[in-house]
Parts: C-alpha cells; structure tokens; sequence
C-alpha cells in the first residue's frame, strides 16, 4: 500500500471537527464478473425504465403511463364486482391491444432514456472499455425495457384476475384466462421494447428518438387499420386478418387469439388452422430481428 | 513485469497506416506517449484495452496477450477517453458509483470507492450537483475518477489535459503524478505537448505516422550535459571575449553564457575571469538536457511533432 507520508494532513472545517487525508486505499475486497455486471445494468436500467434513480421529472411520465394503463383495469375489478358480471367484459389476452396507445407513449418515452442518452454524452466508450461487452450491454438493455412493459401490463391483468375472483368468477376459468393474458403480455413486452430500443438507438438525440418511436408505432398501426378497413369493406374478411400482420401489436393480438382461441380484438375473424403459424412466425421474428439489428447497430458504436 | 510490451504492432485501415511495426518495452510507471494528433496513439489504446485487434504483431499489457485477454486487462485497467462522456443529468457522485458497479465492484463497495476518488481528483461538495453545470475541470476530474474508481494496475489517460486552462493543466498534471506516486497506480498518458508531459512522466513514447520515434526514460534524457550554464550579474560579453581568449567555446545564451565543458579546469577558468573582472557570479551549473532536444536530432519526421 502506497500511502505519502506527507499526504497525512489534518485541517479543520468551519463546522467544527477534523478531517483526517489518510491517503489513498487500495481496494482489496470482491471484484465480481462479468455476469454480475451485466445484472447491475439490468437491474440500473429497469430501475431507470420508471425513473427510479433519477431525478423527479422523470418519474412522472412513467409513473402517469402506468396508472393510466392499470386504471381501467381497476375500474373494470371493481365494476364486475358491484354490478355482480359472470365474465370479463373483453378477453385479458387483448388488454395490450386495448391499452395500445398508453403503452406506445410509454416505450417511445423510456426506450430514448434508456439508450439515446449513452450514445449522446459517450458514456458508451465507458461501457465498453471495461469487462462488459456490446452484446451484453445490448441484452442488459433489451431485457430491461422488456421487463418493465411487462410490469406495466401484468399489473392491470393481476387486478382484473384478483376482481374476477373476487366476483366469484369460476377460479380454474379466471386463472386460465389471467395465465393467457400472461402469456401474451410476455410476447408484447420484448417486441414492444425491441422496436422502441431499436429506433431510439439509431439516433443520439433523445427527442428525436421519442418522436420517431411514437410516429413508427402510429403509422404502422394507421396503415393496418387502413388496410384492414378496406379489406372489410370489399368483405373480404380472412384478408383483413392477413392485413393484422402489417403492425406489430396487431399481429402478436391475433397471434395469442389463434394460440387460445380467444376473440381476436385487431382482427374480425381468427386465422384459419395451420395458417396460425404464421403469425407465431411474424411474432417470433418481431422478437428475435429488433435485438440483432441492435446487437449490429452496437458493433459500429465506437468507443474514441 | 513490464507495463507494456508490443512487438511489431501494426495497425491498417485500408490503405492508411495508423501504426507501423511499432516495439516498445515499457516498465511500470508514469509514461508519457507523445505524438501529434493522428500520429496513433488513440490506435495504439484501443488495441492494448483490446477493442481493435490489431493487423499485426503482438502486445501484451500486464503480461496480457490483447488478442486473447482483453476482458482481463480491461478489468484491470482504466480508461480516460479524450473525448467527453459524462451524462450531464446525474450528479458525479451517481455517476462514478455507477461505473464502479460496472466495473464488478458491490454496491457497497463502490460507494466507499466513488467517495474516496471523489475526494482524491479533489471534488467535494459539488460531486451531489448534476455534471451538466460542471467546468472543464471538474468533468477532467470526473472522468479522472471513473478510470480510477475500481482501483485498477494501469490507467490509460487519453489527452487529460485538453480544453484547460495553464491552472487546469498544472492541477491535473500534479493529479496524474500523484496517481503514479502515491496511488502507486501506472499511468500511460497521452499528449502533444512534449513540454507537459517530460515533467510528470518517467519514461517518455514517441510516435509519429504511427512509428516509433524515441522510447526513453526521463532520466536519461534530461541528464546533464556537457555545457556549462554561467549568469554574472553584468557585463556578460566581456566575459565571454575573455573565456574565449582562453581557448573555451562560449555562446551567449541570452542573459547567460553556455560554455562548453573542457575538463575540470574549465570552472576555474569561468571563476577567474568574472573575479578579474570585478562582476558578481550569480550561477553556474551543468545544463541538464531538456526532452525537446529530442527533436533536434536529424530525423526528418521529428519536425512534424507539435513541440512547445
């Protein structure tokens, strides 16, 4: 230990008491791996997902976007209860699909917080000049983010769930039906998040980011609409389900739908038999093609 | 164990050559790496930390092969980009703990660390402000303290000195020898000012084009010579028509007199003439070499080098 003997100095502050320099300390405790370091970022950037962490401003849009998606899953609790229902006014597998618009908001706002912000100042060079590497930094990110729509949405899906119990809905009905509403909030959330984090990574201005989240997540949802419309119209009713697969939220409702055979909510009828597959097809590569191209937008990011 | 040890390195983008065949053997210490901007050096970081594998030859850092061991010298090392890359929306305090935990330390741990570093670049009260309000300086310093703050062998301080002030320099100049010395911690540091980097370094790297130019301690460099420095208190020319009367070769030197050593008898020679003259003697000392004179040995790429 390298401690300067003339680095001892005592000075007393204007509050009283003494300040002892003893010199520098080297570290000689735990130095975790890498795994570990890619879980501190996991858990950082989840925390930070809802401002956690930062400062008060940035709590509140999260904290805004949270109440307004598990606010009408609160209402709905307590109207079945009072008004005494038999069964859920809509299927849980669509809440995400009902509850599209708080739930774009919410990402196009967190995914630019989340990565926008590393690229901006180059915290990235910091990152990445230590153990961890781009994918882990790229998965850490993903994860997060995917965790948190999670939460957002499964906490409205366990109110409904705890209301329709309460209101002496059939239990083994109730759970099955909260377990698929499960189920599909765990497809929504990464194909949510990797969209979002995908597009905000592409840009290190954060109002960009958000701008370009939300008109993605708008346009491509107004363009279904559009074609699905004009498909019902021509009455043509199984191409406007094939239309489902032109927008991400649409195509994971009528993908968890056709798995259940639950109502389909972005589409009038359920895919026919074994044309289903497709759908889990357009799912599984909504999931699995954002988080590549991020693992090669991470590739190019240089650290000087 | 030596710092530092490349062989041959090579380093191409395309038809450009950022390093060629360059061999170094460094020991531990602080080393200074100049050259002037482009002449390799950012190259030469990235590939020891291990994020650019080089075109060829080897390097190994801490006795670390680059190719094959660059999580575990990054584990090992710090690093101080030259550029900035402090998020201005957190307080330095938030920020360096936040490095810590990335850099493996507990969460306890890197408080106690982010706290100790803190106060050792010398910010105190102002590391609970947000970065976005902080000086050149400070975010210096910041930056300074996330290379640090995982207490590792080897920090790579890329340009530390850039955008401060003659004060700012000094500060951090003084901050980074400390590192070396009493942080017992060694430090390659970059910069293309000769000047700044001879005081503080050991051991000085000199590059350009991406070739090796000097590699030397300072010690050897700024040993003495053999001129004898005189400053009398008037009268200097007559002193030196004098010397030169004697046989000695003197060249002014503006208010001093350089005279070149011929034996012992040469500061009896300068002592006779002053006092025969009746004028005080205020010096006389051997010169010691500065590291500029580096350049002035007859290689044509030392011209390109920004020398103060």
């Amino acid at each position: 230990m390298s401690t300067s003997p003339d680095g001892r100095t005592a000075s007393a502050p204007p509050g009283g008491g003494v300040i002892h320099d003893i010199g520098y300390r080297h570290y000689e405790g735990a130095r975790l791996g890498r795994a570990a370091i890619v879980r501190a970022l996991y858990v950082d950037s989840l925390r930070s997902a809802f401002g956690l962490g930062r400062s008060a401003k940035s709590k509140v849009m999260p904290f805004l976007l949270l109440a307004a998606i598990a606010f009408p899953a609160f209402v709905v609790a307590i109207v079945i209860n009072v008004t005494g229902q038999d069964e859920f006014p809509f299927e849980l597998t669509s809440y995400a699909f009902l509850l599209y618009v708080p739930l774009s908001l919410y990402v196009a706002g967190q995914a630019p917080a989340s990565v926008s912000r590393d690229l901006r100042f180059r915290v990235v060079s910091l990152y990445f000049s230590r153990q961890l590497l781009r994918q882990d930094y790229v998965a850490a990110k993903y994860a997060a983010l995917s965790t948190a729509v999670l939460g957002l949405l499964a906490l409205p899906l366990l109110l409904l769930g705890a209301g329709g119990l309460l209101a002496g809905f059939p239990a083994s009905d109730t759970l099955a039906q909260l377990g698929q509403g499960l189920v599909g909030a765990a497809v929504t959330a990464p194909v949510m998040a990797g969209v979002g984090l995908l597009l905000a990574s592409v840009t290190p201005r954060r109002g960009l980011g958000v701008a370009a989240v939300i008109a993605f997540f708008v346009v491509v949802t107004g363009v279904q609409n559009a074609l699905q419309g004009l498909a019902v119209t021509q009455g043509r009713d199984d191409l406007a389900t094939w239309t489902t697969l032109a927008a991400p939220i649409s195509t994971v409702d009528t993908m968890i739908a056709w798995l259940f055979g639950t109502e389909p909510t972005a589409s009038v009828v359920l895919p026919d038999g074994a044309q289903g597959l497709a759908w889990v097809a357009a799912a599984a590569a909504l999931v699995v093609v954002p988080y590549l191209l991020l693992l090669v937008r991470y590739r190019t990011v240089s650290v000087s | 164990m030596p710092l530092i040890v490349t062989d041959a390195l090579t380093m191409r983008f395309g038809s450009i050559t950022a390093l060629d065949a360059l061999t170094l053997d460094v020991e531990p210490g602080v080393v200074g790496l100049v050259g002037a901007n482009g002449a390799g050096k950012s190259t030469l970081i990235k590939i020891l930390l291990g994020l650019l594998p080089a075109t060829e030859g080897r390097a190994e850092v801490l006795g670390l092969d680059v190719r094959e061991a660059g999580e575990a010298i990054r584990e090992r090392v710090g690093y101080m980009p030259e550029h900035d890359c402090l998020p201005a929306d957190t307080t330095a305090t938030e920020f360096v703990v936040h490095m810590a935990r990335m850099s493996g330390l507990p969460a306890t741990a890197a408080r106690e660390r982010t706290a100790d570093v803190l106060r050792h670049v010398g910010l105190y009260e102002e590391r609970y402000r947000s970065i976005g309000g902080y000086s050149t300086g400070m975010r210096q310093r910041v930056k300074l303290a996330q290379a640090l703050v995982h207490d590792p062998q080897l920090v790579l301080l890329d340009e530390p000195t850039n955008g401060l002030d003659p004060a700012g320099r000094d500060e951090m100049l003084g901050l980074i020898r400390r590192v070396g010395s009493d942080f017992g911690i060694s430090v390659l540091v970059t910069s293309h000012l000769l000047g700044e980097l001879e005081r503080i370094c050991d051991h000085v790297v000199v590059i350009d084009g991406g070739r090796l130019l000097r590699s030397s301690s300072t010690a050897d460099v700024t040993g003495v010579s053999g001129v004898l420095v005189v400053e009398v208190d008037d009268r200097a020319g007559d002193v030196a028509r004098l010397l030169r009367e004697g046989g000695l070769d003197v060249r002014p030197a503006g208010r001093l007199l350089e005279v070149v050593l011929d034996g012992e008898g040469t500061f009896d020679a300068v002592r006779d003439a002053v006092a025969g003259l009746g004028l005080g003697l205020v010096r006389m000392e051997r010169r010691r070499h500065r590291m500029a004179e580096l350049f002035e040995t007859p290689r044509e790429e030392a011209h390109d080098v920004d020398v103060p």
